[in-house]
């Protein structure tokens, strides 16, 4: 016996490698000051668009500008992850409707984009002035350093300093501007640490979820998993059932058939050869049982080639045109891969029978950790994922994998299909296909 | 005729070992992995290799990646490849570069072994022999407007035993039609496929290709 593999360890977020360098700090706290204008700007955008939107107007402003807003609080997650050496995650609730309004409507639901708001406010207030601090004294100390060669490149007499103790009229004197440098200096030392942590966790506050969503998070992800597993259970009990009813009796009567030949093998040859002939048809049948059970637990092309690949062959047999566009930069894990596959089979077979498509496509795509299936035709439209069996055993099954599906189809067509779950790509890409 | 075996199940591998040679063919390998079969087809003289598509190092699709990459080496290698299963992807790929030489059958065909030894003679004397299983799915799903919708039911029925790889004779048995019958068919066939006259044999790859990517 082998031993099992070990488990693979969990894909944790990218975080520096050690301990964060004064440097790093005063870059990510430099990063902060950056962004403190256009966060200004968004904000105060959003803030006008929201009582418009309210009488009309101003939907389109939020539809382009609360993503913008979620991007700009994406990165300061990120930032305070770095700092603080721990990922943040974000709060936000998964959409499940598509168009313009419905997603306003979703976002007006979620407390996470309205705190983001708040966030805004204060990062472009109070955070912003506690992040300048590292950098006007970093800056401080430039200037100091660098004082006693302006001195000596500018004409006489502009940066004289008659100061009591401290005199500077001459480039000797000029030297003097090296003590401040040096204290600044240590300054700048010991508060970016304690500085940069304030900041983060001033963003922290108002960006990390919450203990009730994470409770609400955690709540559904145990639904979720104890569903996963009543259907794993199920699944085995399908199987066991197929393989008992098909290639198990198949086998049994194989045997009898060929017992039977054996028998009459010398008084009868003529039903022996009937007899074995019979036999061979059985093995076909249970090799074809077989063959069934095995496209049901994992497709064999989707072991061999992927997703990519799986997707290519599945709409080969279909007796609409699929356009299929690959473009997944390597590997998925396994249950992924098979997730989306039988998803998208799903939506291909919707589209084969209900759909009266005379083409479609599906787009396999790879962005920001999230692994993407859209899955279009141009047919009647008026899928409903409520209704079917189908595709509300997809979205249970993207569910699973905290992910999403997405039905968009307007009585009239076209149908759109937009499967997406958060993955790491596991191996990079070996295949040609 | 020399054969090389690629089968990475000992079982399996024999069985066929035996099964070849008692039908007067020589096996001069029967390899278990990949980059041995790889070796076998550069520095044996072979007219056929018998491959398994699934097999060692990674047990995905080596054998077929093999088997195209060698007949990209030596164009129209006879090769005639074995699964546990049919893709017409892999039927695709198979016959993409249009040499012919090329089978592609179910493993369970080895059971009827007359067939399965005259697919690998087809094979090794530059034909293409489909399974069945490939044809029936073409056979479903030919699109409207295509080259393919354009022939008669019968022309489509002989389009599919030659897809699995039947000689006219054989075809002409089959669809109990005279020869000059099929003979009339086939050119038929050719002509509404855009396939010209040119008194070549690939032409019947040439058509099962057109099948394929209609």
């Amino acid at each position: 016996m082998s031993a099992p593999p070990p488990p693979t360890p969990a894909p944790v977020a990218t975080l520096p490698p050690r301990r964060t360098s004064r440097f790093r700090l005063t870059g990510l706290v430099f990063v902060y000051v950056a962004l403190g204008l256009p966060t200004m700007v968004v904000a105060i955008l959003v803030t006008v668009a929201i009582p418009l939107a309210a009488i009309g107007i101003g939907f389109g402003f939020l539809v382009v500008l609360v993503p913008v807003l979620r991007r700009l609080a994406g990165a300061h997650r990120w930032i305070a992850g770095a700092v603080l050496r721990t990922p943040v995650p974000d709060p936000y609730r998964v959409r499940t409707e598509r168009g313009a309004a419905a997603m306003v409507r979703s976002w007006a639901n979620d407390p996470a984009r309205w705190r983001d708001l708040a966030w805004a406010y204060v990062a472009t207030t109070l955070s912003f002035l506690v992040s300048l601090v590292p950098l006007v004294l970093l800056l401080g100390v430039v200037w100091f350093l660098v004082f006693p060669f302006v001195y000596a490149v500018t004409p006489d007499g502009v940066f004289d300093l008659d100061a009591g103790v401290v005199q500077i009229d001459s480039a000797g004197s000029a030297m003097q501007a090296w003590i401040p440098a040096g204290l600044l200096m240590i300054v700048w030392w010991f508060t970016t640490p304690p500085v940069a942590r304030l900041r983060a966790r001033m963003d922290v506050a108002l960006l990390a979820p919450t203990r009730g969503e994470l409770e609400r998070r955690l709540a559904h992800v145990e639904a979720s998993r104890a569903e996963t597993i009543d259907h794993s259970a199920a699944e085995i009990r399908r199987i066991e059932r197929d393989l008992h009813d098909g290639a198990q009796a198949r086998l049994a009567s194989l045997g009898m058939s060929l017992g039977l030949a054996e028998q009459v093998f010398d008084t009868d040859p003529e039903s022996a050869r009937r007899l074995i002939a019979e036999a061979r048809d059985t093995t076909t049948a249970a090799l074809d049982d077989l063959r069934g059970v095995v496209r049901g637990i994992h497709p064999p092309v989707l072991a061999d080639r992927g997703l990519g690949g799986a997707v290519e062959a599945l709409a080969l047999d279909l007796a609409v045109p699929v356009d299929v566009r690959p473009a997944l930069p390597g590997r998925l894990p396994a249950p992924v891969e098979s997730a989306l596959y039988f998803g998208v089979a799903e939506a291909l077979a919707n589209v084969v029978r209900h759909a009266h498509a005379s083409s479609a496509s599906v787009d396999l795509t790879y962005d920001a950790g999230r692994v993407r299936a859209v899955v279009a035709d141009n047919g009647v439209g008026g899928a409903d994922a409520a209704r079917g069996t189908g595709l509300a055993g997809v979205a249970r099954r993207m569910d699973s994998f905290d992910g999403t599906m997405m039905v968009e189809s307007p009585a009239g067509g076209p149908t759109v299909v937009t499967l997406e779950l958060p993955c790491a790509l596991s191996s990079p890409r070996t295949s040609p296909s | 005729m020399r054969v090389v075996i690629a089968e990475d199940l000992a079982l399996l591998r024999d069985g066929l070992t035996r099964l070849l040679e008692a039908n007067g063919l020589e096996v001069v390998a029967a390899v278990d992995n990949a980059p041995s079969l790889a070796k076998a087809l550069g520095e044996l003289s072979v007219d056929v290799a018998v491959v398994d598509v699934r097999m060692p190092p990674t047990f995905t699709d080596e054998g077929l990646r093999v088997a195209i990459d060698a007949r990209e080496a030596r164009p129209g290698l006879p090769v005639l490849v074995l699964s546990q299963y049919v893709e017409q992807l892999y039927a695709r790929e198979l016959l993409a570069s249009g040499d012919g030489a090329v089978g592609y059958l179910l493993k369970d065909r080895v059971a009827d072994v007359e067939r399965f030894v005259d697919a690998v003679r087809q094979v090794a004397a530059g034909g293409t022999v489909l399974d069945p299983e490939v044809v029936a799915r073409l056979m479903s799903r030919a699109q409207p407007g295509g080259p393919v919708d354009r022939l008669t039911e019968r022309e489509r029925e002989v389009l599919a035993l030659m897809a699995e790889g039947r000689s006219n004779t054989a075809i002409a048995a089959r669809l109990f039609v005279t020869e000059k019958a099929v003979a009339k068919h086939t050119a038929n066939i050719f002509a509404k496929l855009d396939l010209p006259v040119s008194g070549d044999d690939n032409r019947r790859v040439l058509a099962v290709l057109a099948y394929l990517q209609s």
